[in-house]
């Protein structure tokens, strides 16, 4: 379980996130959805430990991930960002290895582990021993989703992972994405501006507004009981491309 | 570090079994070097080096001193006056005394007095009787040109109107190359010259009787190391045959040889010890091109600039990491190695002699490896500064430690712009490396200071243009290497950022 308990960030004077309060359970898909300045970077930075809070606390599992070893609790966390933060002059197969090879992890496990996710993220083997520069974008996003399952993290944190790919490359890995989600019970936060894709991966949202969590709960209680205006304004500015794919998805 | 480094093989190379021979840079001593050289080397008793026109009085002494060369060409009054800075004038016992306590030793006099002189048109001092410079004193209406340096020095023209009560004449000063055309012209009726000039083979010129013994003996002789003798006993037997061997007039002529017909040194060293004269002009520009010193002035200069590339890399790459790691440092360390670009190269290569005590590769080295700084450090700052933030933001979240990240992630993806800043210091390095010949460092730059100091353009061209090939083999060798040091993946995305085309789905 993650819990966020009275956090909040400044950068110089300004707040980067005020008093902050929410909780994920476990084996959740959460989506953090907001505008761009909202704050939703900044607590993905901060549960990630990138980033330490001026005030409160971040739990995972009831510790203080400040309080214990980092380096350990980053190996619980698998990341990826868009485009899937590849490393250009590393093959795919260097790229998603090299945390397990950095960690001195047995190498016929990578290689059975990297071959059993290469097929779950529907990666073709021959890609393997490419650069990422020959890749289309919705490759790299396998790839960078591949690696950041490479060493069995408890979370998954996402960063806009379906941004920059066109509309059809988009669908199908959001439907991919959600079966994933479903059979693998990891407990994810997807960081995206994109309210579609939020109702179709996540069954719980957080909304950001200027560095304050607005709402926090399932996407009907956002439309029946919006928690103050901004969530009605920024529900209706989504409204024509959600009502399009709620029907898409009914 | 580098220093210690350095200095202790200049101390191993002093205590080598090699006859090194030293010039100075004007056509006498390098003439004087070639003979010394080949008297050496026609003894077989040991491998001889010969390095011409290492530069001035105080460069030839610390070369001396520290043992990089063993012997070179010198005169009485410059011992005495530069050496020993006596006001007085010493005889050659004196001399050797004064001497002992630096380990050196001066002896086999040649036989000829390079020396200050005043000189006059043959015809001008035969129609008015004037032999010696007493003489001028009857005739106050002669137009003196004498040299800056002669007007200025208190040992020049000062005391010389004072003794020889010249009072009633004020000299024009006028540069030495002028003042031959301008006495011929009858512009200009009494000069300054050296007695062994070649240009008084060439002008008929009178040299005037110094009779009250105003100007100091500059004898020639040798100056060597005083464990010379016990060191190589053959050759130094040999030697003993230069002893009055060197009339004046046969300086004179060989000067003229290498100023007027521009033969070259070794060939006039070789035909005046097999006493045979050789065909006028000798010299082929391919063959002075590739002349015996070709492959060792290559040696020399290559070594300038790879080694101090190698140490700039060292200590380049790791600054520029500092400049991206602590923002504190950035300003400082760019600020610092820019600085250093602006000093002029000369000025920075002679900053090293005293430092390290010693001529040669070692100070050259030591310049060289700060001038190669500013562009690696630089370019390994941008490189990993451009490396886009998403990627360095994953590095931090996949946990890898620093060093590691360092080493397999952002090193890597800056070897385009690191490759590049090497390649600007090593061209750059082969370059200013012409420059380090001034204090002994041998290399291409030889030739081209023997060039200048000659006013000899075949010579010059016969440094400048290796050097100038040399840098642009260096330059197309970079290009090339980029296929092996920048990783394939680099390319590839250089390539498709170039063409915009973006991979199928």
């Amino acid at each position: 379980m993650i819990r966020f308990l009275s956090v909040s960030k400044r950068l110089n004077d300004d707040f980067e996130l005020e008093n902050v309060n929410f909780c994920l359970e476990s084996g959740t898909t959460t989506a953090l959805i907001g505008s761009s300045g909202s704050g939703k970077s900044t607590v993905l930075r901060l549960l990630s430990g990138l980033i330490q809070p001026d005030q409160g606390t971040i739990f995972v599992d009831g510790q203080n991930i400040f309080q214990g070893d980092l380096g350990l609790y980053r190996q619980k966390i698998g990341y990826m960002v868009q485009q899937g933060g590849l490393f250009p002059h590393l093959t795919v197969e260097q790229n998603v290895l090299i945390v397990g090879k950095y960690l001195k992890r047995d190498r016929e496990l990578l290689a059975d582990r990297l071959a059993a996710l290469a097929r779950m993220v529907s990666l073709p083997r021959q890609l393997l021993a490419r650069y990422p520069h020959e890749l289309s974008g919705g490759q790299k996003q396998r790839v960078g989703l591949l690696r950041a399952l490479m060493l069995d993290p408890e979370i998954l944190l996402l960063d806009e992972p379906l941004g920059a790919l066109d509309p059809i490359v988009r669908h199908d890995l959001q439907q991919e994405l959600k079966e994933l989600f479903t059979q693998l019970e990891k407990t994810v936060l997807l960081v995206t501006h994109d309210l579609n894709e939020a109702q179709v991966l996540a069954n719980h949202m957080l909304l950001m507004h200027q560095g304050t969590l607005v709402q926090d709960g399932h996407f009907s209680d956002f439309l029946q009981r919006p928690a103050s205006s901004y969530v009605t304004k920024f529900f209706s500015a989504c409204a024509q491309n959600l009502t399009a794919s709620h029907k898409a998805t009914t | 570090m580098l220093s210690l480094l350095l200095g202790l093989s200049g101390q191993l190379w002093a205590q080598s079994n090699t006859f090194t021979i030293g010039s100075k840079r004007f056509t006498e001593s390098y003439i004087l070097g070639e003979v010394i050289a080949r008297i050496a080397r026609q003894t077989d008793e040991t491998k001889v080096v010969l390095r011409s026109g290492l530069g001035n009085t105080g460069i030839l002494l610390a070369a001396l001193k520290a043992g990089e060369i063993d012997i070179y060409p010198e005169y009485t009054g410059t011992i005495t006056r530069e050496i020993l800075h006596s006001p007085a004038a010493l005889d050659l016992e004196q001399i050797n005394v004064l001497l002992e306590p630096m380990g050196l030793s001066a002896s086999i006099v040649f036989g000829f007095n390079n020396t200050y002189a005043l000189a006059m048109r043959e015809e001008l001092a035969e129609q008015l009787n004037i032999r010696s410079i007493s003489d001028l004193k009857q005739h106050p209406h002669l137009r003196f040109g004498l040299t800056q340096e002669f007007i200025g020095r208190q040992d020049g023209w000062p005391g010389l109107k004072s003794l020889y009560g010249l009072g009633q004449t004020t000299p024009r000063g006028i540069d030495h190359g002028l003042v031959y055309q301008a006495i011929e012209a009858e512009q200009l009726d009494v000069m300054d010259a050296y007695t062994t000039d070649a240009m008084l083979k060439r002008y008929p010129l009178r040299i005037l009787r110094d009779d009250l013994g105003y100007f100091p003996a500059y004898d020639a002789l040798l100056l060597y190391r005083s464990d010379v003798p016990t060191r190589f006993p053959r050759t130094w037997r040999a030697l003993q045959t230069l002893q009055n061997a060197v009339s004046a007039p046969a300086m004179i002529a060989m000067n003229s040889q290498a100023e007027q017909e521009k033969i070259g040194f070794a060939r006039i060293a070789q035909d005046f010890l097999t006493k045979e004269k050789g065909p006028g002009n000798s010299r082929h520009f391919l063959g002075l091109l590739f002349a015996d010193d070709f492959w060792r002035l290559l040696g020399e200069h290559a070594r300038l600039v790879f080694v101090s590339l190698a140490l700039s890399i060292l200590c380049g790459i790791p600054l520029g990491v500092l400049c991206f790691e602590m923002p504190f440092f950035k300003q400082l360390v760019l600020s610092s190695v820019s600085v250093i670009n602006t000093i002029p190269s000369l000025a920075l290569f002679a900053l090293f002699i005293p430092l390290l005590g010693m001529i040669g590769a070692a100070p050259a080295i030591c310049a060289l490896v700060l001038y190669g700084l500013l562009p690696i450090v630089r370019n390994t700052y941008s490189g990993l500064s451009d490396i886009p933030g998403d990627i360095q933001e994953t590095t931090r979240m996949l946990g890898l430690g620093r060093a590691y990240r360092l080493y397999r992630i952002e090193l890597p993806m800056s070897s385009r712009s690191i490759l590049s800043g090497i390649k600007t210091s090593a061209v750059l390095n082969v370059g200013t490396a012409t420059i380090a010949a001034f204090i002994g460092a041998g290399g291409f730059g030889e030739r081209i200071a023997q060039g200048l100091a000659l006013n000899d353009n075949a010579m010059l061209l016969t440094g400048a243009i290796p050097a100038a090939v040399f840098a642009l083999l260096v330059h197309a060798s970079f290009e090339l290497s980029e296929k092996w040091l920048v990783p394939k993946g680099l390319r590839l995305s250089a390539k498709h950022a170039m063409s915009g085309m973006p991979a199928d789905d």
